[in-house]
């Protein structure tokens, strides 16, 4: 190994690099400016689309009820629903999004309340569809009440004390700090995005430097030079991990600046830890007394565990376009890679799934789940340490194979 | 000098199974010599140079060229190998004179020597106008002078040239001959492959007639005209290969 080469080549490539558009794009632009934006831009689009559904007052139809007066009187007086007269093809309807729901009130419902005979009321509406559920809510709600009321009246009427159907009441109590609350929010998000960026950064200038040479006729070139093999490998392999390395820390820097900036215009003053670092931008009812924060030595301690990420990918990228004979030959086998790296990524997003001993081997399932925990302030040192030892394996055994490949002639002289 | 002894290389193929793309190939190339290796397509000329070249490594056989063996002291053989072929490319997002630095660099050359090298070659190639502008943007003159360059920013004691007048005009094509008998007349020892029989006729010492992979003839210009008992070198290359349909 020759520092010097070794250095050569990687000054040669990060030039060249910078020089070429799709580098620059997936490296800099890209993270910078496209995914903070995108980030925003989704999360601002949630928060609008709950609110209006909110808002909206859900138009609910009422099936035949003609002998119920008094329940159809005080449902037509509801605010929060609006009634409208049944029609026979209301299930339609309701697929069409022209109803929300529909409440259907069996025969005599009003007469075997009084009577204390009453039967089921039906609710019609369409699972998860979010304003179709509201309107359910709503109608559900008003039928507890109804209910509640009814009881009321009956225990009067025997003269028995309200609290006879309510013994105790059960309460509930948040003790999770509010970094714990962010980091559950969006600690899945933000180790998602990390492997992601760390992976499309990693992508372009690994082709261009391998495939990519050897497509213009540079790899041939470069090779009669007398610079060993390995160290040519090193220097270009440093330049992937730059290209990767540079995409994920842009993309976190631009996006905590503007989380920062958000934070502080929506906490007023800010300030202080809690406008610190990244806050869910989807948090609108949420967002009411202090935002959600996570823990700003969590971030760092990601960053710690993505460095050997970040190796393994530019390694395994690296060999992978290293089999090309063109840049086309090589996007063809990285862009299925994108998933196999994506679904351990979103795995981690799932609520519920815990890091134990054999997860925390399985690499980026295990950078996902032990960032989730960082970020909410959660230290398992022990899973930590084997998470960074299995990582540093595994970068080291890609980068092996990296040198191995390049230093085989039917590799890099393929026929 | 370049001697190779019985050097012999193999490439597994899926359809076309094992391939002797050279043969127990021997020869000799003394310093201030050109040696022409003459053959057709698939004869094993880019296979033999890139042998030398280190490029690939032999099956069986070996070679020495400027006293180093390919095998064991591939470095020490590259540093003082200059390889043109018409396959290496310049980098197009390099200026030329980037491109000549790089190459002087991965040489181990020091910064002021790179400088000053440059500063001599560009003079002797008359590259003043597109030193500076990068390669992607160069006439296929341009292009071929900065390789040049770029071969001989380390000053190397053996030069080797892979069909290097490929695809290039007639001006173009006599400036490369023009230039490579310039390398013999400082003593370099020169291998020159190419199917064009004019090219051998006019440069080289001595001519190596490849076919198969295998060395069929070997001598002088004057030596094969009197041993095939032609005078045209296409009429002797056709009677060394075997005859018209001999492929
Ligand atoms: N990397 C490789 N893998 C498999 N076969 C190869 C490889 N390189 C060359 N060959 C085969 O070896 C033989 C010699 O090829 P080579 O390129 O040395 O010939 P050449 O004389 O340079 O021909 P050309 O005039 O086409 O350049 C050919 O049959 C070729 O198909
Ligand atoms: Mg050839």
């Amino acid at each position: 190994m020759n520092r010097h080469n070794i250095i050569t080549v990687y000054v040669k490539e990060l030039k060249h690099s910078l020089r070429d558009r799709r580098t620059l794009l997936s490296m800099i632009i890209i993270p910078t400016f496209v995914i903070p934006a995108l980030t925003y831009g989704v999360g601002k689009i949630a928060t609008k689309v709950i609110a209006e559904a909110r808002e909206e007052t859900p138009v609910v139809m009422l099936l035949p009820g003609g002998d119920s007066p008094g329940v159809v009187a005080a449902l037509l007086r509801s605010r929060t629903m609006k009634i409208v007269p049944a029609s026979a093809n209301y299930r339609q309807l309701i697929s069409d999004k022209k109803i929300r729901a529909a409440v259907k009130l069996p025969a005599g419902f009003e007469a075997g309340l009084k009577a204390g005979t009453a039967e089921s009321v039906l609710i019609l509406y369409y699972e998860g569809e979010l304003k179709s559920s509201l309107a359910a809510g709503e109608l559900d709600r008003f039928f507890r009440d109804l209910r509640d009321q009814t009881v009321k009246a009956r225990l009067a009427e025997h003269q028995l004390p309200a609290s006879l159907i309510k013994p105790f009441e059960v309460k509930r109590e948040n003790v999770a700090p509010p970094e714990k609350v962010g980091g559950n929010l969006i600690g899945g998000l933000v180790p998602y995005l990390i492997i992601i960026l760390c992976f499309t950064g990693a992508m372009y200038p690994a082709m261009d430097l391998t495939a990519g040479e050897k497509e213009r006729g540079t790899m041939e070139t470069l090779l009669c030079s007398p610079v060993a093999r390995g160290d040519l490998v090193l220097g270009k392999f440093l330049m992937v991990l730059t290209g990767s390395l540079s995409a994920m820390l842009l993309a976190l820097t631009s996006m905590g600046i503007m989380l920062f900036v958000m934070g502080a215009l929506m906490t007023g003053a800010g300030g202080g830890r809690a406008a610190g670092v990244a806050v869910a931008a989807a948090q609108a009812h949420s967002a009411s007394a202090t935002l959600p924060s996570i823990d700003p030595d969590g971030i760092l301690g990601v960053m710690a565990l993505v460095l050997p990420v970040a190796v393994l990918f530019s390694a395994i990228l690296f060999t992978v376009s290293l089999f090309a004979k063109s840049y086309r030959e090589a996007q063809s086998y990285v862009a299925p890679m994108t998933f196999i790296v994506i679904l351990p990524a979103a795995v981690g997003l799932l609520p519920g799934i815990d890091l134990n001993v054999r997860l925390a081997l399985v690499p980026l399932l295990n950078l996902s789940l032990v960032c989730k925990e960082m970020l909410s302030g959660v230290w398992h040192w022990s899973y930590i340490a084997l998470i960074f030892g299995s990582s540093c394996v595994y970068a080291g055994a890609a980068l092996a194979l990296a040198v191995k490949m390049f230093n085989r002639e039917d590799v890099i002289f393929r026929a | 000098m370049i001697e190779a002894r019985r050097l012999t290389k193999t490439f597994r193929d899926k359809q076309r199974g094992e391939i002797r793309a050279t043969d127990n190939l021997s020869f000799r190339v003394a310093p201030g010599q050109i040696y022409g290796l003459l053959g057709a397509n698939g004869a094993g000329k880019t296979t033999t140079l890139r042998l030398l070249a280190t490029l690939l490594k032999p099956t069986s056989g070996t070679a020495t060229v400027a006293g180093f063996d390919i095998a064991t002291a591939p470095e020490k053989d590259r540093a003082n190998v200059g390889f043109l072929a018409a396959s290496t490319a310049l980098y197009g997002r390099l200026t030329a004179r980037e491109m000549i630095a790089y190459f002087g660099r991965l040489n181990g050359l020091a910064e002021a020597e790179i400088r000053a090298r440059t500063k001599r070659l560009s003079e002797e190639f008359d590259m003043h106008g597109f030193l500076d502008r990068r390669c992607d943007v160069f006439s296929t003159g341009m292009k071929q002078k900065t390789s040049i360059a770029r071969m001989l920013i380390h000053d190397p004691a053996v030069m080797i040239f892979d069909e290097p007048t490929l695809g290039l005009d007639v001006m173009a094509a006599r400036a490369i001959v023009r230039f490579v008998r310039e390398c013999k007349g400082r003593g370099k020892t020169v291998i020159y492959s190419t199917h064009v029989m004019s090219e051998v006729e006019k440069l080289c010492d001595t001519i190596g007639i490849i076919h198969g992979g295998r060395l069929l003839a070997e001598g002088t210009l004057a030596e094969l005209r009197v041993r095939y008992g032609e005078a045209d070198m296409e009429e002797i290359f056709v009677k060394a290969v075997g005859g018209e349909d001999r492929r």
